[in-house]
C-alpha cells in the first residue's frame, strides 16, 4: 500500500467555537504522526475532520477517503454477537476477510466464540483495534488506542502497528497521551490553538 | 452485506415484542367499544391498521440508537458502504423483523375482529403492500433523532403525522375490499408512496444520520 | 447588489429595524379597519346571516397558515444549499405564527360550522388538512426545540420541512379520496367566475392584507430576536474560550 496523508491550512470547530487553526503537516508512507496536547485542545476533533465525519472550517485534507480507518473512543462491538461475530460483521462490510494471524495478534485467540458483551473493557479494546488489522486500510486515525489496556498489550499494539502497519507503508495519526515507544513524528496542537478574532466557528457571522 | 446488519440487528432486538404488541391492541379494543360483531366488522380494517402502525412505531428508536451509542454508526460512516445503504438496510431489517410478521398474523387478529370474508385478502395485500412503507419513513424518524437522550416521543411526534397517507390508503383497501368495490386505486396509491418512500427516503436518512454524527 | 446580502446578519438588523414598527402599525390598521367594515357596514348574507362575518378571520388566518409553511419550506431549502444563518432562523421564527395561524383558523372554523353545519368539527377534508398541518407544525417546534446545538438543529428541522411538506400535500390527497367534504370551495380565486360577493370581497381582501402585514411583523420580529440570542450565544462562547 502507498498513501499519503496532507493537510493544509486546516482549522476545525466544536460546539459552534474554533478550536484549531493553521493546522499543517503531512505524513508520508510507513510514517506516524502522534498528536499531543492538553484535554479539549481538539484532538478528537482534528481526527473526526480527517476522517471526513465532520467538515473543516477552513483549509483541505488530502486523502483518499477510501484510505481512512477511524477508530474512535467507542469500539463499535455488539454486545451480544461473539468476538469472532463482530470481527466477520466489519469484514463483511469493508469486503474483506477475516485473516488467520489476528486472533493471536490480539491475544483473542481463546476468547473467539465469547459475546462480546462479557469481555472486560481491555479486551473490548483489543477487539475493536483488531477491527484496524480486518478492514485492511491504509490510513489510521487512531483515538486514544491504549485506553484500558495494560502495559503488555500496549507493547504488542506497538509493536503490530510498527511491523504490520507502518512497515508495509501504512500511515498512523495517533492521538495519545502515553508514551507508544515507537518512531514517530509529534505534534503539539497548543500551537494552533485559535486565538485570533473572527475565528469563531459558525457562529462568526453574528459577531 | 444487508445480511451482516441484518444479523447484527437480530442479535440486539426484540423480535417478539412488536406482535405481542399488534396482538394485544386488537384485544384491547372489542373491551373498549364492545362485542358486537357489526361494530367490530365495520371498524377492523382501521383497528388494524392503525394497531400495526403503533407496533411498527414501537421498536423505531432503537434502529439506529444503539449504533449510535456503541460507536459503530461512527465506524459505518466512514467505511465503504454509503450511509444511504445503511438506512436502506435499516429499514429493511427493520420490515422484516416487524412488518412482515405483522402481515402473516393479521389475518388471525381480523377474525377476533369479525372481519369479513372478503376483506381478508385485500388486508393481507394491503398490509404486505404498505409496511415496508412504515419502516422506511420510520428510519427517517429515527435518525432525525438519533442523538437525542429522549428522543422516542419526539420521535413519535415526527413520524406519526409522516403516517396519514399510508394509514388512509391502507385501510382504505381493506374497507373497499369488505365492501366488494374495487381496490386497484388506493392500492396502486398505497404502492406509490412505498416506492416513493424508498426512492427518496434513504437519502434523507442518511443526510440527518450526517448531520447528526458531526 | 444582491438579495443575499441581507442574508448578513447585521445588514438583515439593520434593514429590519425601522420596518417592524411600520409594519405593525399598518397591518394591525388594516385589520381594525377591515373588521369594523367587516362587522357593522356590510349586510348580512342571506343564506347564512351573520355567521358568514367570521370568514374575515378564518379566511386570512388559513391562507397565512398555509403560506407560513410554505415560506419555512424556501427558507430551509435556502438554508442548505446557501448557509444563510437567518434564513434557518426566520424559519425558525415562523414556525410558532404559523401553528397560531392555523389555530385560529381551525377555532373559528369550529365556531362557523356551529351554526352552519350543526356541528363543531366534521371530518371534511380541509379541515382534516388542516389538522395535519397543525401536527406538522408541533413536531417541526419539537424538534427544534429538543436540539441544543442550533446548526444541527437548523439542519435536521430544514430536512423534516422538506420531506414533511412531501407528505402533507400526500396526505391532502389522500384525505381528499378519504371522504367528502361539507366545506365550501374557495372563498377566492383569480380564475373562478363566482367569488364571494363583492360586499364581502372588498373587507376581506383589507383583512387579508392586514393579516399579512402583521404575519410579516410577527416573523421579523421573531427573527430579529432568534438572532440577538444567536449573538449572546456567540459572545457566550468567545468569553468562555479568552
Amino acid at each position: 500500500m502507498s498513501a499519503r496523508l496532507g493537510v493544509a491550512g486546516l482549522a476545525v470547530e466544536r460546539g459552534g467555537l474554533a478550536v484549531l487553526e493553521g493546522v499543517s503537516f503531512g505524513v508520508p508512507a510507513g510514517r506516524a504522526l502522534i498528536l499531543r496536547g492538553p484535554n479539549g485542545v481538539g484532538k478528537t476533533t482534528l481526527l473526526r475532520v480527517l476522517a471526513g465525519l465532520q467538515k473543516p472550517l477552513a483549509g483541505r485534507v488530502e486523502a483518499a477517503p477510501d484510505d481512512i480507518a477511524y477508530a474512535s473512543h467507542a469500539d463499535g462491538i455488539k454486545a451480544t454477537l461473539s468476538v469472532a461475530e463482530n470481527l466477520q460483521f466489519w469484514a463483511g462490510i469493508h469486503g474483506t476477510g477475516v485473516p488467520d494471524g489476528v486472533y493471536d495478534l490480539f491475544d483473542l485467540a481463546d476468547l473467539r466464540g465469547r459475546e462480546a458483551g462479557t469481555l472486560s473493557s481491555g479486551q473490548k479494546r483489543r477487539l475493536g483495534l483488531a477491527r484496524l488489522a480486518v478492514i485492511d486500510r491504509p490510513i489510521w486515525l487512531l483515538d486514544e488506542p491504549t485506553i484500558s489496556l495494560d502495559r503488555q498489550s500496549v507493547t504488542r499494539f506497538a509493536e503490530f502497528l510498527t511491523q504490520h502497519h507502518l512497515a508495509r507503508g501504512g500511515i498512523a495519526v495517533i492521538a495519545t497521551h502515553i508514551d507508544l515507544g515507537i518512531e514517530a513524528e509529534t505534534l503539539d496542537l497548543t500551537a494552533f490553538r485559535a486565538r485570533r478574532a473572527g475565528a469563531d466557528g459558525s457562529d462568526g457571522a453574528f459577531l | 452485506m444487508i445480511r451482516d446488519l441484518k444479523l447484527a440487528v437480530r442479535a440486539g432486538g426484540g423480535f417478539g415484542l412488536a406482535l405481542a404488541f399488534f396482538l394485544i391492541v386488537v384485544v384491547l379494543v372489542p373491551f373498549g367499544v364492545g362485542p358486537e360483531r357489526e361494530v367490530l366488522a365495520r371498524i377492523a380494517p382501521g383497528i388494524l391498521w392503525v394497531a400495526a402502525l403503533l407496533a411498527a412505531l414501537l421498536s423505531l428508536d432503537r434502529m439506529f440508537a444503539l449504533d449510535h451509542e456503541d460507536g459503530s454508526l461512527t465506524l459505518l460512516a466512514t467505511g465503504p458502504l454509503p450511509l444511504e445503504a445503511v438506512a436502506l438496510g435499516k429499514a429493511l431489517v427493520h420490515w422484516a423483523t416487524t412488518g412482515l410478521p405483522l402481515v402473516v398474523i393479521a389475518p388471525l387478529l381480523g377474525i377476533l375482529l369479525s372481519l369479513p370474508g372478503p376483506a381478508v385478502l385485500p388486508l393481507l395485500v394491503s398490509l404486505a403492500v404498505g409496511t415496508p412503507a412504515l419502516s422506511m419513513i420510520g428510519a427517517f424518524g429515527a435518525a432525525l433523532t438519533v442523538g437525542l437522550k429522549r428522543g422516542g416521543l419526539l420521535m413519535s411526534l415526527l413520524v406519526l403525522p409522516l403516517y396519514v397517507p399510508t394509514l388512509v390508503f391502507g385501510a382504505e383497501v381493506v374497507r373497499r375490499g369488505g365492501e366488494g368495490l374495487g381496490v386497484a386505486v388506493p392500492l396502486a396509491m398505497l404502492g406509490g408512496i412505498t416506492l416513493g418512500a424508498f426512492a427518496v427516503l434513504p437519502f434523507a436518512t442518511a443526510a440527518a444520520l450526517r448531520v447528526n454524527l458531526r | 447588489m444582491s438579495i443575499w446580502e441581507y442574508a448578513n446578519p447585521k445588514k438583515f438588523m439593520a434593514t429590519t429595524a425601522p420596518a417592524v414598527p411600520w409594519l405593525f402599525a399598518l397591518g394591525i390598521g388594516a385589520i381594525v379597519v377591515a373588521l369594523v367594515w367587516g362587522f357593522f357596514f356590510t349586510p348580512a348574507d342571506y343564506r347564512q346571516g351573520a355567521t358568514v362575518k367570521i370568514i374575515y378571520l378564518h379566511v386570512p388566518s388559513a391562507m397565512l397558515a398555509i403560506n407560513a409553511w410554505l415560506m419555512m419550506l424556501v427558507a430551509s431549502l435556502i438554508w442548505l444549499v446557501r448557509r444563510h444563518h437567518v434564513s434557518a432562523l426566520a424559519a425558525k421564527a415562523a414556525a410558532p405564527v404559523g401553528i397560531t395561524m392555523t389555530l385560529i383558523a381551525l377555532m373559528t372554523g369550529a365556531i362557523w360550522g356551529q351554526p352552519m353545519w350543526g356541528t363543531w368539527w366534521v371530518w371534511d377534508p380541509r379541515l382534516t388538512s388542516f389538522l395535519i398541518l397543525f401536527l406538522f407544525y408541533l413536531g417541526y417546534v419539537a424538534l427544534w426545540s429538543a436540539i441544543e446545538d442550533p446548526d444541527t438543529a437548523a439542519d435536521l428541522t430544514s430536512i423534516l420541512c422538506i420531506v414533511g411538506s412531501v407528505f402533507a400535500v400526500l396526505s391532502r390527497y389522500a384525505v381528499n379520496f378519504w371522504t367528502q367534504g361539507l366545506h365550501q370551495g374557495a372563498s377566492l380565486s383569480l380564475d373562478a367566475k363566482e367569488n364571494v360577493a363583492d360586499v364581502f370581497y372588498q373587507p376581506l381582501l383589507l383583512a387579508i392584507a392586514g393579516f399579512i402585514l402583521l404575519f410579516l411583523a410577527l416573523v421579523l420580529l421573531r427573527t430579529r430576536t432568534e438572532i440577538r440570542w444567536r449573538r449572546v450565544r456567540a459572545l457566550d462562547l468567545r468569553a468562555r474560550r479568552d
